[in-house]
């Protein structure tokens, strides 16, 4: 299994993409003489997951990432951009070589990937190795920019501590007391839940109790049932995806949604609202974004994403774009010479961006400083309520940057 | 915790009891009336939940998906003996892995083809729609009840169609002695094929049943694959009524177990298997010579 995705094929998708960026370089180099230093294009080396349960995740940040070239006429700091492709099937076993792959064979430049944290915290390790510059646009281990963070990687999404932390503050602000949480028992989960109950024990809130199913279980009823009986003030929850709808769509079932008022992660309902339905309404969460963000950035960034594919832009397309915005900061403060990488890290480290989702840096971890959004779902739709925190800083607990 | 809750929570395990033993059902007569072991078992109950969405979105009508899914099914399941499975009999388990391992791969290429990888839900009867008042503040949907009855019915039949019918007295002749069944002039080609055909739709119907309180979304398959095997072994291979009981075991020891044992519940089930293996090694109902 382990020999699988070392020994596969580029896609046609990635043939073609490359070809095209060379045929792009080819046509256009007589027109002008660069030094000979940034006359090849830099290699960016897309490894998202382009097929599987992540897909739609993954082809949206890619989509982001290359609006934002393609609105720069090709080039990020005057630098021709080239992309090659890698399909990481959310597959943990398989992302060793995959990134091994990206970064040898292909000798791609500047590495962008990924959404699943098993595969992303194994893309760092050889990031950190290799030293090659690594640019997460979704995975939010609290791991990449904590313990294993490195001047070479950056995240433009967030940290799972960040999306949730906000969320205590907001319940215990509302006057609940006693509430029970529940997600599954994986990392993200406890990452989650973990920051939340830490702000909202600090402000004065108790966890009456902490549920957990296995994942990816979705049989939820027993535990449905449980919290019917120990009548919290409210519920905190994480899921995403089937679990997230299966879960939403259980605890209104049961009659649940009347009495205790559900609360989450913002993953709860992002992607899955339209299959959640009816069930869905009222439920409040926190993210980086809301789908009604009336900023101009935002205005602008969801007319032009629907002009390049069709599709309305979400979090996950804004994630890749801001990936690009970072990218083109550096390649810009070094005139496209990624040579002069201490330079160019340390103008990615003080970048400011005018983002979709709002004002965002970056912290000494390289994981984003931002805005955490209280969200309400109304009309179908993750609706921004309040700031619920501004300018949220992560503690990277555990980095020691070298 | 109290009765009412205690009964709450025994209505849940004996709901989830009966989703699984519908599932389980066929997977333990395919694999023991014909000795396969069907892998892609999971990815049927799957294509059933998906066929159930697209069913009920183009015709409005959840009896038709119903009736239009398991006929689906049943047809594959026909198609699927005469050019595949048929190669498999007598032939070691690891060829039958092979195939089977194949047809989850396949399946699941059509089910991204045909419907996408988003998640999807599916609305129950709308006279099966409303929900029960059990307690202050917990209703339970009358449409699980409807499972429970539904399932209870379908077992019946199950068992009607094996003790009473003639096809059931060849299918039992043949799990018990093929050759001298054989002998006394019964062609088997027929009625696997059947048999086969009907494992796979009751996957089906499985997943169209349950895709109203669950939903519709790609790995939904594979858990129920694991925790099937886990009730065709622990009731005994080949045994439908094993297959009830395990099923309700299944369901009582993951109920229970999550609400008394929640950091060990994810194995709680395996350990009452190997429990109940070491004291019966062929399954509660199962023969304990073979």
């Amino acid at each position: 299994m382990t020999t699988k995705g070392f020994l596969r094929p580029l896609t046609r998708r990635a043939m073609l993409s490359g070809t095209a960026g060379a045929a792009t370089f080819i046509a256009t180099s007589p027109l002008h003489s660069p030094a000979i230093a940034q006359n090849a294009p830099l290699k960016v080396g897309m490894m998202l997951p382009y097929t599987g349960t992540y897909a739609k995740l993954g082809q949206f940040i890619d989509d982001g990432f290359r609006l934002y070239v393609e609105q720069k006429g090709g080039k990020l700091g005057g630098r021709d951009i080239a992309f090659v492709q890698v399909d990481d099937e959310s597959k943990p076993e398989a992302a060793t070589d995959n990134m091994n792959r990206l970064v040898g064979r292909e000798k791609a430049d500047v590495v962008v990937g990924t959404v699943h944290s098993g595969v992303a915290m194994a893309m760092v390790k050889v990031a950190r190795d290799t030293k090659t510059l690594l640019i997460i646009p979704n995975a939010g281990a609290n791991d990449a920019t904590g313990p294993a963070c490195a001047p070479n990687i950056f995240r433009t999404s967030f940290s799972n501590w960040q999306s949730t932390y906000p969320m205590g503050k907001v319940m215990a602000d509302a006057g609940i007391k006693n509430v029970v949480t529940i997600t599954w028992r994986y990392t993200a989960g406890a990452e989650m839940i973990g920051a939340f109950a830490e702000n909202f024990t600090k402000n004065g809130g108790k966890i009456v109790a902490d549920l957990t199913v296995p994942f990816p279980e979705v049989e939820f009823q027993a535990l449905i049932t449980q919290i019917a009986q120990l009548k919290p003030d409210a519920v905190f929850s994480f899921f995403a995806g089937g679990g997230a709808v299966k879960f939403v769509k259980d605890y209104a079932a049961a009659g649940l949604n009347k009495t205790i008022p559900l609360y989450g992660a913002g993953f709860l309902t992002d992607g899955t609202i339209e299959a959640q339905g009816e069930a869905a309404k009222g439920i409040r969460t926190t993210l980086h974004y809301a789908d009604n963000l009336d900023n101009p950035a935002n205005l602008a960034f969801l007319k032009a994403f629907k002009a390049k594919t069709g599709k309305d832009g979400d979090i996950y397309a804004v994630q890749g774009y801001d990936g690009a915005a970072l990218l083109d900061i550096g390649l810009t403060a070094v005139g496209g010479d990624f040579n002069a990488r201490d330079k160019m890290i340390a103008a990615m480290g003080a970048a400011k961006i005018d983002s979709p989702r709002g004002p965002l840096s970056f912290n000494k971890a390289h994981n984003p400083i931002q805005n955490i959004y209280l969200r309400e779902v109304r009309n179908g739709r993750n609706e921004m309520i309040s700031v619920a925190q501004a300018d949220v800083d992560d503690p990277a607990r555990g980095c020691k940057m070298t | 915790m109290d009765f009412i809750t205690l009964g709450v929570q025994l209505l849940n395990a004996v709901q989830y009891g009966a989703v699984l033993f519908l599932v389980a059902s066929g997977l333990t007569l395919v694999f023991g009336i014909l000795g396969v072991i069907n892998l892609a078992h999971g990815a049927f109950y799957m294509l059933g939940a998906y066929l159930a969405y697209w069913i009920t979105l183009m015709t409005g009508s959840f009896a038709v998906a119903l009736l239009g899914g398991v006929l689906v099914a049943f047809i594959a399941g026909i198609l699927l003996e005469t050019v595949f499975v048929r190669l498999l009999y007598g032939r070691d388990h690891l060829a039958q892995v092979l195939l089977s391992f194949g047809l989850i791969l396949v399946i699941d290429e059509i089910r991204q083809l045909l419907f996408g990888k988003d998640v999807h839900a599916v609305a129950p009867p709308a006279w099966l729609s409303g929900s029960i008042q059990l307690t202050d503040n917990l209703s339970y949907p009358v449409y699980r009840l409807a499972i429970c009855v539904f399932c209870l019915i379908a077992a019946l039949v199950i068992f009607f169609v094996i003790a009473r019918t003639k096809i059931g007295m060849i299918v039992r002749a043949g799990s018990e002695n093929r050759e001298m069944a054989r002998v006394l002039g019964i062609k088997f080609d027929r009625v696997n094929r059947y048999v086969f055909a009907a494992g796979i739709a009751l996957a089906a119907l499985g997943g169209i049943l349950i895709a109203p309180i669950s939903t519709v979304f790609p790995g939904m398959g594979d858990s129920m694959l694991i925790l099937s095997f886990v009730v065709v072994v622990l009731g005994g291979i080949g045994s439908v009524a094993g297959a009830a009981v395990g099923a309700l075991l299944i369901g009582l020891t993951d109920t229970f177990g999550k609400v008394f044992f929640p950091s060990v519940s994810s194995i709680l089930i395996y350990v009452v298997m190997a429990a109940v293996l070491l004291w019966r090694p062929s399954g509660i109902l199962g023969r304990q010579d073979a």
